[in-house]
């Protein structure tokens, strides 16, 4: 059952990421972005991370996607004919470069020595304590400082975005 | 349980998917759909490895991942509708101001 399911959410995330690069029309995109976007929270649901599940959901095609939406809306781009580089030089060069990229990750996923430290978490404790829970008291403990500093960057951000979008700089 | 290799392998997939979208599309929102696309990756290796370590540093280090990215996106977008003001065209081949 979980292989089945690892299958099918794992092709529809590569078939619509490969849509993504392919589509000419950003809408469309934009549309296959949340399909592997979900299919990927999906794989977090399989992975036993509930509310990182919940949050890709939210976050990502809820939020961040709308504003991508909002965006594409705003600048109104015409039907671009040139979707891809005029240099073609240019497109061989990176998918070469990405296919070297690929034969490296799978050399290291191969040859992979060390794994880390492993934790405490087992899946029975999740079930019983509760996904949510866990990762609260150690956000609000062990990691309260990083917490801490993401709100920040998050209010940094709001500001910045404030003073690029005002017409006069 | 699917094995560990079958996650990484996925994401792997996925973020050269994103290299690949970054480095051959012109469209600055399409680029930026693609870096979305490769934070995603490296988040499922994230949460697979939390899996398999029975650890859950990873799921954290998600969430810090997810507000920096939400941080990202909305600052590159803000950016590109200043460009497309000044220049009418969000192909990256065309902003060349800074070209020598």
């Amino acid at each position: 059952m979980e292989f089945i399911l690892f299958y099918i959410f794992g092709f529809i995330a590569v078939v619509s990421a490969l849509l993504i690069i392919l589509q000419k029309n950003p809408i469309y995109s934009a549309v296959f972005l949340i399909l592997t976007l979900f299919s990927v929270a999906i794989l977090f649901l399989l992975l036993n991370a509930q509310f990182v599940a919940a949050v890709q959901v939210l976050v990502y095609a809820g939020a961040i996607m709308t504003l991508f939406l909002f965006a594409i809306m705003l600048l109104n781009i015409k039907y671009e004919e040139k979707a891809f580089s005029k240099l073609a030089n240019l497109k061989i060069t990176g998918i070469f470069v990405t296919f070297v990229l690929f034969i490296e990750f799978m050399y290291m996923i191969f040859l992979r020595k060390g794994l880390g430290i492993a934790g405490n978490i087992s899946p029975e404790k999740v079930a019983e304590v509760g996904n949510v829970e866990l990762i609260g008291k150690i956000l609000f403990t062990k990691y309260l400082f990083p917490f801490e500093v993401a709100s920040l960057v998050l209010l940094v951000a709001m500001v910045g975005v404030i003073v690029l979008a005002k017409k006069k700089f | 349980m699917v094995p560990l290799n079958y996650y990484l392998i996925l994401s792997g997939i996925l973020f050269v998917i994103g290299v690949t979208g970054v480095l051959v599309r012109r469209n600055a929102i399409i680029i930026f759909m693609s870096i979305e696309l490769m934070l995603n990756a490296v988040n499922l290796t994230f949460i697979a490895f939390s899996r398999y370590l029975n650890s859950i540093d990873g799921q954290i280090f998600v969430i810090m991942v997810m507000a920096v990215a939400a941080a990202e996106v909305v600052v590159g977008l803000a950016l590109i509708i200043a460009v497309f003001r000044i220049k009418e065209t969000v192909n990256v081949d065309e902003i060349n101001i800074l070209k020598w």
